[in-house]
């Protein structure tokens, strides 16, 4: 229950850790709150030859409102961006959110940067990234570039990014502003993975009637997934239309579930259209 | 032993000056390398909340962080965080309320119970729980515990 040895890094500038991550950048590891990374270290599923800990980037730190939307750094941890103004003024699903992420002193380390990075599939970051909206920002030698949420998970722990890129930071869009949202997690305890969980977005708060809502699960498979025939059914129907959000909601059978130890393929579609139910009628 | 790095850190307010090697966690740091035994080590992958400590005033679990990761940060275990305000009047209100047997949970849960009684301090006992739910206890079923914590914040513990 030790990590392995590794050779340590701790850069002051961005430009450094670039420079360290563009040789050998598979057996390196960006270190940010290691809320995942040391215990799979500890547990030997991660044996990174180099830990860079960007501990010491004080630019990632920064959340910042920019022309376009908001821009927050990738090593903004979770109580961070919960005590931020800023963040809850663009979009009121942070505070649904956080608390469901594991516990008080985890969120005192883990960052929205970790999360994105590591594409944990019961993580509630990723679906609430992609239902806003936002963008992930990426830096190598090679140069910088965006990638929007929606494209940005590929499968368990796979993404976007190349193994000598550095997620920079997390940039939400101005239209999420104006995005009514729902979420919505089931768990066996407070605090623990998700067995499912939704969030959702629409931007229907003028008319009353959902108008082109994004309905992203996780928990249920090897990456968050959006829910395209529930969004297809949901377009027109009344927020407050209890019986159409209901059968919206069953309308799941174009996504594949993933089982888990304790959970049959089944039996997560059937909690997933629960956790999409109870969402939409609190929206 | 593999690199080894200085660290420069505020430990329970002295300050402390020594080479660790890099995969050392916190954890291990204070235990073994300073005999701050009280912080205590379950699980090592932040599952049981044993390991809970303070850096910089915040709570975190010593056995996910890194000894190299302190470097210029101050640390407060639970021998620093004893007989100054609520910790003095939560150990009270633990002993009077039975809330430990094995008392290997305590030194988290106090840390734990610490933080919650600064930052939200409301005798809500769904609250409380909440702010608990990372910190395992294996012997008083929690109820005891959340009593003295109600206790301190000075409304009985009615439901
Ligand atoms: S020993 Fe750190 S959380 Fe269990
Ligand atoms: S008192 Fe024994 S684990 Fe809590």
């Amino acid at each position: 229950m030790k990590a392995p040895e590794f050779t340590y890094e701790r850069p002051t500038e961005i430009s450094e850790a670039l420079a360290i991550i563009a040789q050998d950048a598979h057996e390196k590891a960006f270190l940010a709150g290691g809320q995942s990374l040391l215990p799979m270290m500890n547990f030997r599923l991660a044996a990174p030859k180099t830990l860079i800990d960007l501990g010491g980037l004080k630019d990632l730190k920064e959340i910042v409102a920019v022309e376009d939307g908001l821009r927050i750094g990738a090593t903004v941890t979770y109580s961070e961006l919960g005590a931020s103004a800023l963040v809850s003024e663009f979009s009121q699903v942070f505070d649904s959110v956080l608390p469901h992420i594991a516990h008080s002193a985890i969120r005192n380390r883990g960052t929205i940067g970790g999360s994105v990075a590591l594409a944990d599939p019961a993580a509630e970051m990723p679906a609430v990234l992609i239902a806003l909206g936002a963008s992930v920002e990426l830096a190598s030698q090679r140069g910088t570039r965006f990638v929007p949420a929606d494209e940005f998970f590929h499968g368990l722990y796979l993404t976007e990014r190349s193994d000598d890129e550095l997620v920079l930071s997390v940039f939400i869009p101005n239209s999420s502003r104006s995005l009514s949202t729902g979420f919505y997690e089931l768990a066996r305890r407070h605090g623990d993975y998700a067995i499912a969980g939704v969030c959702i977005s629409d931007d229907s708060r003028p008319s009353g009637s959902f108008n082109a809502p994004k309905v992203v699960l996780f928990g249920v498979s090897d990456r968050p997934l959006r829910a395209k025939s529930v969004e297809e059914s949901l377009v027109g129907v009344a927020r407050n239309d209890t019986r159409k959000i209901r059968s919206a909601s069953e309308a799941l059978s174009d996504l594949v579930f993933d089982s888990d130890l304790h959970n049959s393929q089944d039996t997560k579609q059937r909690l997933a259209s629960v956790c999409v139910r109870r969402a939409l009628e609190a929206m | 032993m593999g690199q080894t790095k200085k660290i420069k850190v505020m430990v329970n307010g002295e300050r402390i000056e020594r080479d660790v090697a890099v995969r050392t966690n916190l954890s291990d740091f204070l235990r073994n390398d300073l005999g701050l035994t009280g912080t205590h080590v379950g699980c090592e992958h932040g599952v049981c909340g044993a390991c809970t400590v303070r850096v910089n005033g915040q709570t975190v679990r010593s056995c996910l962080m890194l000894a190299v990761q302190v470097d210029d940060l101050e640390v407060t275990t639970i021998e620093g965080l004893a007989d100054t305000g609520p910790v003095s009047a939560l150990r009270d209100a633990f002993l009077k309320r039975n809330a430990l047997q094995c008392g290997y949970c305590t030194p988290g849960m106090l840390a734990s119970a610490v933080e919650y009684i600064e930052k939200i301090g409301e005798p809500d006992r769904k609250k409380i729980r909440e702010h608990l739910s990372g910190n395992y206890c294996r012997c008083t079923g929690y109820q005891s515990i959340v009593d003295a914590i109600c206790d301190v914040i000075q409304v009985g513990t009615e439901k």
